[in-house]
């Protein structure tokens, strides 16, 4: 009989044991950075595992340690499932001390993640996630959106490709909060520059086949397919609107691209395309340096969001031994007092409504004859100065930016 | 030309995706309703058995340069084996009891199948080239017609009409349709009934991955691929009716057309239209269109 | 169904002796430094499989598709507080409400078939209404329902501290768990128990089986919107992972391997499999799906009545020799 409800219950209390993930213990003498990225999906290219190590870079390139604390990392895989993000930043923030949280793609992640941050306090540094929402809209004293955003983007390609006769557009749009908001955006940014949107049409987040969408696209007889999509989505749909033609009639515009996308579709499918970028890793001497490491390690060359990464690490650890603290408010203040002097951008500089503000550049992909070397892929075609690339005070809804 | 306001090219394009689809439907739902006749499991693996018959063919071409054509037979086979060991080792160890074991049971198996290969291959799907033959377009004047996907269509009903033939016209096809309605009976006539179940299993997992192998040039290749095909095709089934095997091909095919045609007016409704309609079925004739109630 | 435990009678000193230990457990939780959100978390699931067990272990009945149930309790709690601004307890309630309303809607089709047909259709009517989530603008698809606020319980107890809401959510548990072993101790429960285990009796004995399936159902999917409106509470957003047939599985697991038809089993059940997912979620990644995968096919194979329902077994052998 004892043995019996002694089995039982030691079987409940074991159960109920096995929920403790860590030790509940607060940092105090730790600089803990949580890195919460898609670590096997669709952006795993783009950001993914690299990014982490990006992150470990930074770390290194400072030490290890900041004023004698000493710096962890902690990554996580949110599946592009917004609440695996959301529960292992809130995890992380309760049980594991983290002190600021660096978000990797997907904006519907980031969105989440962001209030999480908030209510805790502490630090939310964007680098993946392009929706605009999280200056905007959703914008917090806590967010801080680093790399590029949906609106710099629109900003960047669509008058140009306006301007070079694309004036008609149908969209093609990820059905998550980047894609709508890059739709959103871009149709501002076309009808601003004189064009026309006939209509758009949403395929589901990593979606396996893209014919019906084309087809959809094709029989609007717009000029311009804008891809309002990114990573694996952006590749699959212009490989089939290849394989069915569409190319022949329309051309496409890849709102959101980056070099591993060119690099895996080749240049003779993406030649000529427009494109916005916070980063190219040709752009100076200071970025081909880091990119010849990053190189050495993955046998390819970094995207831009990995160099954020990379930047955006040692931006807030430079910020945490000014104040000499990890207190998030304290350290919010500073980055705001602070300037982006490294490779990946210069002169830049947190705003109030989170937007750290840089230089964009529009680039056009090279043709398969005008590229000389591997991974040379981009003309850089033109530079917006950061106050103009980015959202203006008039036409932003962020009620910390008045 | 405008057919009620939709350009012809759009609604033909349409409608012919889904018949490609509807081939898939056809073929899957094939399978599933041979296994559930002889076996009575409702044999959820199904959607992993065809995932795992894509991945054949895309790891054949890729580490070992085995063409399409090869493919199309390897991974049936190959597939068809694994059928044939999960029967032996796991099946058989639930027939007679209630069904929802098998059910559950091959659930578990094909979470364990997507599970492994998430972990080898990631998410994010992998691309499968077009064969050479196949590829390029005839333009129609209507529509440019990708050549593999007119492939698919003439493919995938070439099998279906096959195995209905083999099934409802050979001697091999009696005495499975006799070991279903009684395998007593048919044991006792000597005929050898586990090794007849083993062997359906097996071959219902060729057939699944037949499929896969057909579907890997048109769509990514990623360990979900099945799963969420899985649950349309028990919709199909059910609103079939387990009875008749041509009865599934029917409703799977005429399934896709539906969906092709819902993408034109309202696309939206798209991925429930199936659903729609065998809640409507269910109401009218619950023992499906095709179907005979045991 | 043959491998259901028979527990309608009391359970034994020993198993209410342990269920005591276990509350007291339950009780004590945010002071031995177990962490409140997962266990809140852990005691959602808890509530949404015994729902299930109340289906499944009592009636005999398989729903494939249970999250569906969970997850429009979910989304209907999380919109209602957070942009028609509904305190806590009424957008619970109101979640419940819908919940059973889909239940009810989809029972009504699903009863026409039986057995694994039932849960066929249950499955794929479980999906219809996970693509309509999808689509839905209220619920935020992809991204989800985010930033619902817990609010204020009845206007006083403020429910932003997670302890508090611990107990809240404690409260709301034990009172289902009694209300089902009400349920199942009641008349009606015993013609539930008669209709699993020989329907066809049940019916020439002169029972509406169909209605009394459909009350079942109802109840059980009503249940199972209450963990859903408790979730969004406790982690403050409803996404598409909470309707997924992921879910449905898993919510099946739980039930079997702690024990189908057994009142502790399903609660067991509900806090291995969380634990498990949150223990090595960080550490296996992708395969913990192919060890949720194992742990079924080994459940389903060799130990279909689950841990409680094999203690069972083994106290009556032993009471036998």
């Amino acid at each position: 009989m004892k043995m019996k409800f002694l089995i039982t219950s030691s079987a409940f209390a074991a159960a109920a044991l096995m929920g403790q993930s860590a030790h509940a213990q607060m940092s105090g003498d730790v600089i803990r950075i949580g890195f919460i990225t898609d670590l096997s999906g669709l952006y795993a290219d783009i950001d993914g595992p690299a990014g982490a190590e990006a992150i470990r870079m930074a770390i290194a390139d400072l030490g290890g340690a900041v004023n004698g604390k000493k710096i962890e990392l902690l990554v996580a895989d949110h599946q592009n499932k917004a609440d695996v993000a959301a529960a292992k930043a809130r995890e992380w923030f309760d049980q594991q001390g983290l002190d600021v949280l660096i978000a990797g793609t997907n904006s519907g992640t980031a969105l989440a993640m962001a209030k999480v941050a908030a209510e805790k306090k502490k630090p939310f540094l964007a680098i993946g996630p392009g929706s605009s929402a999280l200056t905007n809209e959703q914008c917090s004293p806590y967010t801080v959106h680093y790399a590029y955003d949906t609106v710099a983007l629109a900003k960047g390609t669509a008058p140009a490709i306006v301007k070079s006769g694309g004036k008609s557009w149908y969209f093609l749009t990820a059905d998550y909060a980047f894609g709508t908001a890059l739709q959103n955006d871009a149709t501002t940014a076309v009808k601003a520059a004189g064009g026309t949107v006939v209509g758009s049409v949403r395929h589901p987040l990593s979606a396996s086949d893209f014919s019906s969408f084309l087809l959809q696209a094709q029989s609007s007889k717009a000029q311009i397919v804008g891809l309002a999509n990114a990573g694996g989505d952006t590749i699959n749909a212009i490989k089939a609107a290849n394989e069915f033609g569409l190319t022949k009639t329309m051309k496409l515009a890849g709102l959101l691209m980056f070099i591993n996308d060119v690099h895996s579709l080749g240049l003779k499918a993406t030649q000529g395309m427009y494109l916005t970028d916070s980063w190219y890793w040709n752009q100076s001497a200071e970025s081909r340096a880091w990119a010849k490491r990053f190189f050495e390690k993955f046998k390819r060359m970094p995207s831009s969001i990995q160099a954020a990464d990379y930047s955006v690490t040692q931006f807030y650890l430079n910020a945490v031994k000014a104040v000499n603290t990890d207190d998030g408010d304290k350290v919010m203040e500073q980055l705001r007092k602070s300037k982006v002097n490294d490779m990946y951008a210069k002169g830049g500089y947190v705003r109030a409504d989170g937007t750290m503000v840089h230089d964009m550049y529009l680039m056009q992909v090279k043709t398969p004859e005008t590229s000389t070397t591997p991974w040379d892929y981009y003309n850089v075609v033109a530079i917006t100065k950061g106050e103009d690339a980015f959202l203006t005070k008039s036409e932003s809804k962020c009620p910390l930016w008045k | 030309m405008d057919i009620f306001g939709i350009p012809i090219q759009a609604f033909l394009g349409q409608l012919l995706l889904g018949l490609v689809n509807g081939s898939f439907y056809a073929m899957l739902s094939l399978g599933l309703a041979v296994i559930f006749g002889l076996l009575g499991i409702v044999n959820f693996a199904h959607g992993a058995l065809y995932m795992m018959g894509a991945y054949v063919a895309f790891v054949g071409l890729d580490q070992f340069g085995i063409n399409y054509w090869f493919s199309l037979v390897l991974a049936p086979v190959t597939i068809g084996a694994v059928g044939v060991v999960i029967e032996r080792t796991l099946l058989k160890r639930l027939y007679g009891i209630d069904p929802i074991y098998g059910l559950l049971l091959t659930f578990g198996l094909a979470l364990i199948a997507e599970g492994l290969f998430r972990d080898h291959f990631g998410v994010s799907g992998q691309q499968y080239p077009v064969p050479e033959l196949l590829q390029g377009a005839t333009n129609l004047g209507f529509m440019v017609l990708p050549n593999y996907r007119a492939w698919v269509v003439f493919a995938s009903l070439a099998v279906c009409l096959g195995t209905w033939w083999i099934i409802e016209r050979t001697r091999l096809g009696a005495y499975l349709r006799a070991g279903t309605e009684n395998p007593a009976l048919v044991q006792a006539f000597g005929v050898n009934v586990p090794m007849m179940v083993m062997l359906t299993y097996g071959a219902g997992a060729g057939l699944a991955a037949l499929a896969g192998v057909l579907a890997a040039p048109v769509i990514q290749i990623t360990p979900l691929m099945g799963s969420n095909l899985i649950i349309v095709v028990f919709a199909v089934v059910v609103i079939g009716g387990m009875g008749s095997i041509l009865g599934s091909i029917l409703t799977g095919l005429a399934l896709g057309l539906i969906e092709g045609l819902t993408k034109v007016f309202y696309p939206e409704a798209s991925s429930i239209v199936v659903f729609v309609i065998m809640a409507i079925v269910l109401m009218i004739r619950p023992a499906g269109l095709f179907g005979k109630e045991k | 169904m043959a491998a259901a435990t028979d527990t309608s009678a009391v359970a034994s000193k020993g198993g209410q002796i342990a269920m005591w230990i276990g509350l007291a457990v339950l009780l004590a939780a945010p002071f031995i430094g177990l962490y409140p959100v997962f266990m809140m978390k852990a005691l959602c699931y808890a509530i949404f499989a015994c729902a299930f067990n109340l289906l499944l272990g009592y009636t005999g009945l398989l729903s494939f598709g249970h999250a569906a149930y969970l997850g429009a309790a979910a989304y209907a709690t999380g919109w209602l507080v957070r942009t028609a601004g509904l305190p806590p307890e009424l957008g619970v309630l109101a979640g419940t409400a819908c919940a059973a309303l889909c239940g009810l809607a989809i029972g009504l089709i699903a009863i026409r078939r039986q057995g694994i047909y039932f849960a066929m259709v249950t499955l794929a009517m479980a999906q219809m209404i996970y693509f309509v989530f999808l689509q839905a603008p209220f619920t935020g698809g992809e991204d989800g329902l985010q930033g619902v606020l817990r609010g204020k319980l009845f206007g006083l107890i403020p429910l932003a501290n997670d302890t508090v809401l611990y107990y809240v959510v404690l409260a709301v548990f034990v009172a289902v768990f009694l209300l089902i072993i009400r349920i199942v101790h009641s008349p009606y429960g015993q013609v539930l128990k008669a209709i699993r285990e020989n329907e066809p009796r049940a019916v020439s004995l002169g029972y509406d089986v169909d209605r009394y399936k459909l009350l079942a159902f109802v109840l059980s999917t009503a249940i199972a919107g209450l963990a859903g409106s408790l979730k969004t509470l406790v982690l403050g957003f409803a996404t598409l992972t909470d309707a997924h047939w992921s879910l449905s599985g898993e919510v099946v697991l739980m039930t079997l391997l702690g024990g189908m038809g057994t009142f502790a089993g399903p609660v067991i059940g509900a806090f291995t499999i969380i634990g498990l997912q949150d223990f090595l979620s960080d550490r296996v990644g992708a395969w913990i799906n192919v060890i949720i995968g194992v742990i079924f096919v080994v459940c389903v194979v060799a130990f279909r009545r689950g841990f409680v329902g094999e203690l069972i077994a083994w106290q009556k052998r032993r009471r036998a020799q």
